[in-house]
């Protein structure tokens, strides 16, 4: 018999993949895969705008697609992928996107950003030549009021070029 | 790998010499905060978790006028994981941001005066507890008459919705004269009458307010907070909890946005301060979306009428300006926002003679206040709009107008602004150029069109929300033997890139790379006071600020290298993070070497820097608002395509050429202008504060009609047009290397230009904002009719305006004082110290 208040019960328990890495976290079963990432795992980067599905700031990767973290049940992410802007970075280097939003102004007050950075990995994951309206399209689920957007699609088109290289150089035959 | 050949983008690690051999100014590079912001890392408020946290949540009211009779809270407290509950005698001391209006209180004692008015407090375990304990508190309350609009504010003096003010439900009234302006009348080829209405609008800044607070170890209090003016907050704390300011640490975490919405002290914020030292742990809150928009503090709804009188050449003769403005429930920042309103119009072509009259009242909805450009851009539209018809009128190009009679540089305007560099002239030259002006303008095929408007802005207003002599900005640095610099300064990052303007300017002083640099800004612990980041105020004022103590301790330092290496210290050049003598470079010291050397021979290092603005000539009551030490200038050209059938409008174009004295880093700066550009056109077309009355029978409720993001409209990624930048760099002796705002005078030509632009297209005047296709089809069917093809307000109410004050401009022998002081009762020496200008 507990004095401990319902909300207050970490009852729920899943264990899932987290930016690689397998992860066993236990909550209070009402949360939202948002709530879980921030409250119980510490992973502040994710961010939310309004809790609602609205704004797309908590956007995350579920199994390589993005979907509104503040809209899925922590309990329904059992046995999943889930990639945040904490795991984008690669061997102790910054992801490509990551570099370019830096260099090009595509991050001012920086709070749409980690939404929109796993947004636009997922888009050039799934086409890596996007064009400006497919960038567009992309990331239209997220707001921005910092930027008016144009150095966002910039940025992304930075990266998708400098991706390119680095495939290119990674198959190039040597000698 | 290619290297980037666009000279927009960064070269992060190859600075480069520009034209005036500045190494950082002048360079796109990556922001300072950036791998922060990119990596997740930055702490937001809300991002802060500290162990025994509770969660704050407010009951907030849901009548737009009413009077508490009695609250009971027992249920909630008694709720299991509940910890304390609050209400209105908790913390009943008055406060507000300016000192003529502290007439908030954090939760509510007597009287609710809008729906969202906070009435208690619940701090819980968790959230969700907290949440679901609100519904646990009975409130009792007598339903008061609920005044909706300004119109009904004047017809209803009683029951006032505030017992101070100018009378009955009017805040505040200003009537301000420059010159004879009848005479100018009849000195005028042509006169034009106007009437225009500019919706009320909010910032929807991405990141919800949020507030930590703690008795941190020693048992004092520290908040956390979103704010985006700690010195002013922290005021208000000192006021209200009735504690010594020295006992009391605001920071203000970086911002997810803030054009203005986080500059006024919070309920919440109070609310979490108080609850932190009763229960001695930590409190949090978080505002929902909803909150923030009955939290608001945003643009207000202005009613205007211009009368303007002109030659046929276009020369302006006169301009008489009334206001009817929708103020909200609370003072805010309001009384500064009236006079804002008639502040700026002389600012960028020659008026010689100016009336304003502004009214600002009290209705029972969320609270107005200060929105990017801060009661300018309402207006700026109508007189943009107004120049366009004048235009028109006498068949010279809208351009061609302008250019006549823009405004020169230094000069000092009716209303007894000095001006600072003025390159409107060379905006409106530019944009004409880069967008075909001529090409296009009455030019192009039926449902397309073009519209130029201009505007201007403040850079940092040139008084302080409070009376006193002290500086605006201070910086202090610390030199360390690691050669490495520390930069202290109230400054606060809300997104514009404040921390970056510091680092780069000391970084360009001392030779340095703004990676050597640590920033400690915002926190009124660590740093001297920067009043906050509002009006445009910190590149220039916190901007001078660093200026100065980075030279001061530059002096240090180079009188110590020259002793050393026995070179005059005139000689000594600070570069690439050496200290070298110009006349034979390979003779010098690394940048660490020198610091250690001005250690060993004065001692320790630090230095000071401070910034106050020059004193204004306008000394007139009322003339506190609207100075600044220079001004922005701003032209746009907005090309449109309107569909006649459904009234939908699209933009593919903006070109927009922005005067910026120097761009201290051309990607932030162009960030900036495009952010600018995005928040107007959202104006323009679709960002509406608009509230509906639920039906008397259900209730009397004030409601907003869509408080949530989605309902709300602002542009998205598929809004956004294609956007040119031209920055004007004619660097202004004001301005930390020249420089001048980039951050609210960008926004404000685009809603004219659109409007404007629109009329070229299908010809129809809309004579409002936002640019809507409902109206847009009125006005065509009032077109096809026959009829004023006009959509827009026709009526100005009447209002009892009291004697203006009389200003003779300049040019009139004036010297910034009235002639006429018109007492209206004795004042206090108490409020004679308080009632400074905002």
């Amino acid at each position: 018999m507990t004095t401990l208040p319902t909300e207050s019960q970490k009852s729920a328990q899943i264990r899932f993949t987290l930016n690689g890495e397998e992860t066993d976290v236990s909550f209070a079963p009402y949360k939202t895969l948002l709530e879980v990432l921030r409250e119980d795992l510490g992973h502040t980067g994710t961010k939310h705008g309004c809790e609602l599905g609205e704004c797309g700031a908590c956007a995350v990767l579920l199994n390589g697609k993005p979907v509104l973290s503040c809209l899925v049940l922590a309990l329904d992410c059992g046995g999943t992928e889930v990639l945040t802007v904490e795991g984008l970075g690669e061997g102790g280097n910054l992801h490509p996107l990551q570099d370019a939003f830096a260099d090009l102004g595509a991050a001012q007050c920086g709070y749409c950003t980690p939404a929109i950075l796993v947004t636009a990995k997922a888009l050039l994951d799934l086409n890596p030549h996007p064009s400006r309206d497919q960038i567009r399209e992309a990331i239209s689920g997220n707001l921005c009021r910092c930027t008016g957007y144009l150095q966002i699609f910039e940025a992304v088109e930075a990266a998708m070029l400098k991706i390119a290289d680095q495939r290119k150089s990674v198959t190039q035959i040597p000698g | 790998m290619p290297k980037e050949k666009d000279s927009r983008k960064t070269l992060v690690d190859a600075p480069r010499a520009n034209g005036d051999g500045l190494r950082v100014i002048g360079v796109p590079r990556r922001r300072v905060d950036a791998r922060a912001k990119v990596t997740g890392q930055t702490r937001f408020a809300d991002d802060i978790f500290l162990p025994r946290m509770a969660h704050s949540k407010l009951l907030r009211s849901p009548h737009p006028h009413a009077r508490i009779r009695k609250i009971d809270t027992s249920r909630a407290g008694a709720h299991p994981g509940v910890y304390l509950v609050l209400t209105g005698k908790d913390v009943p001391i008055q406060y507000g941001i300016l000192p003529v209006s502290q007439d908030e209180q954090a939760l509510c004692v007597d009287r609710v005066r809008h729906v969202g008015d906070p009435v208690a407090a619940v701090i819980a375990r968790e959230e969700l507890t907290a949440f679901e304990a609100l519904d646990l508190i009975d409130v009792d309350y007598e339903i008061l008459t609920t005044i909706s609009s300004p119109e009904e504010a004047l017809a209803t003096p009683q029951p006032r919705i505030h017992e101070y003010g100018e009378e009955g439900n009017i805040h505040k009234l200003v009537a301000l004269e420059f010159g004879n302006v009848e005479e100018g009348f009849a000195e005028a080829d042509e006169i034009f009458e106007d009437t225009f209405f500019f919706q009320g609008s909010t910032h929807l800044a991405i990141e919800q307010h949020a507030a930590v607070a703690i008795k941190d170890p020693d048992g004092k209090l520290t908040i956390w907070s979103s704010t985006q003016t700690p010195h002013y907050l922290h005021r208000a704390l000192a006021k209200v909890l009735e504690m010594p300011a020295a006992h009391i640490r605001v920071i203000a975490t970086p911002n997810g946005g803030g054009f203005g919405g986080k500059s006024d002290p919070f309920n919440h914020e109070i609310v979490v301060a108080k609850a932190a030292l009763m229960l001695d742990r930590p409190v949090k809150i978080c505002l929902t979306r909803e909150e923030v928009f009955y939290c608001h503090r945003g643009r207000h709804p202005v009613l205007m009428k211009f009368k303007t009188g002109v030659k046929k050449d276009g020369a302006i003769t006169g301009m008489h300006l009334q206001t009817l403005i929708d103020g909200g429930a609370y003072g805010s920042y309001g009384v500064a926002s009236t006079f804002y309103a008639g502040a700026l119009q002389t600012t960028t072509y020659h008026i010689p003679r100016y009336r304003y009259q502004g009214c600002r009242t009290f209705t029972n909805k969320p609270p107005c206040g200060p929105k990017r450009g801060h009661g300018t851009p309402q207006p700026r539209f109508g007189q943009e709009v107004q120049l366009d018809k004048i235009a028109e009128k006498l068949k010279i190009d809208p351009a061609d107008l302008r250019l006549r009679i823009v405004e020169s540089s230094n000069a000092v305007t009716a209303n007894f602004f000095r001006l600072g560099t003025v390159n409107l002239a060379e905006c409106i030259r530019r944009v004409v150029k880069v967008s075909d002006w001529k090409e296009k303008f009455r030019k192009l095929p039926e449902g397309r069109g073009v519209g130029l408007a201009c505007s201007a802005y403040l850079t940092g207003a040139g008084l302080p929300i409070y009376w006193n002599k002290m500086p605006h900005s201070g910086v202090q640095l610390k030199f360390d033997r690691s050669g490495g610099i520390s930069i202290f300064c109230g400054a606060t990052e809300i997104g514009q890139g404040s921390d970056d303007v510091l680092a780069g300017i000391v970084a360009e002083v001392l030779g340095i790379d703004t990676f050597d640099i640590r920033l400690f800004t915002g926190d009124t612990d660590l740093g001297p006071v920067d009043l906050g980041s509002y009006s445009s105020r910190v590149t220039l004022m916190a901007g001078n600020a660093a200026f100065e103590a980075a030279e001061r301790g530059k002096a240090i330092i180079a009188a110590a290298v020259a002793e050393k290496l026995e070179v005059p210290k005139e000689r000594l050049r600070f570069v690439d993070k050496r200290v070298f003598d110009s006349a034979a470079p390979e003779k010098g010291v690394t940048f660490q070497e020198a610091v250690c050397l001005a250690e060993a021979r004065f001692g320790t290092i630090g230095t000071v820097g401070s910034y106050t603005p020059p004193k204004s000539p306008a000394l007139y009551k009322g003339g506190g608002v609207g100075p600044s030490p220079t001004y922005s200038y701003s032209a746009a050209v907005v090309e449109v395509a309107v569909n006649r059938i459904t009234g939908w409008v699209t933009v593919p174009k903006i070109w927009i050429a922005h005067d910026i004295g120097r761009a201290l880093n051309p990607t932030l700066a162009r960030g900036q202008v495009e952010g600018s550009v995005y928040m107007g056109l959202g104006e323009a077309l679709m960002e509406e504060q608009e509230f509906r009355r639920l039906p008397k029978k259900l209730s009397h409720a004030l409601v907003h009609k869509f408080p949530s993001i989605l309902e709300y409209k602002s542009p998205t990624s598929l809004d956004m047009p294609e956007v040119i930048t031209e920055l004007i760099e004619e660097p202004d002796p004001h301005g930390p290397f020249g420089a001048k705002e980039v951050g609210q005078g960008p926004l404000l030509p685009i809603m004219p230009a659109v409007a404007s632009a629109v009329y070229d297209a299908v010809g129809v005047r809309i004579d409002e904002i936002p640019v809507t296709p409902e109206k847009i089809m009125k006005a065509l069917a009032e077109k096809k009719a026959g009829r004023d093809p006009r959509f827009g307000p026709s009526h100005f109410p009447h209002v009892n305006w009291p004697e203006p004050l009389r200003v003779p401009p300049p040019w009139e022998g004036g010297d910034g004082n009235a002639v006429n002081d018109v007492p209206r009762r004795q004042k206090s020496r108490q409020e004679k110290e308080q009632v400074l200008a905002p």
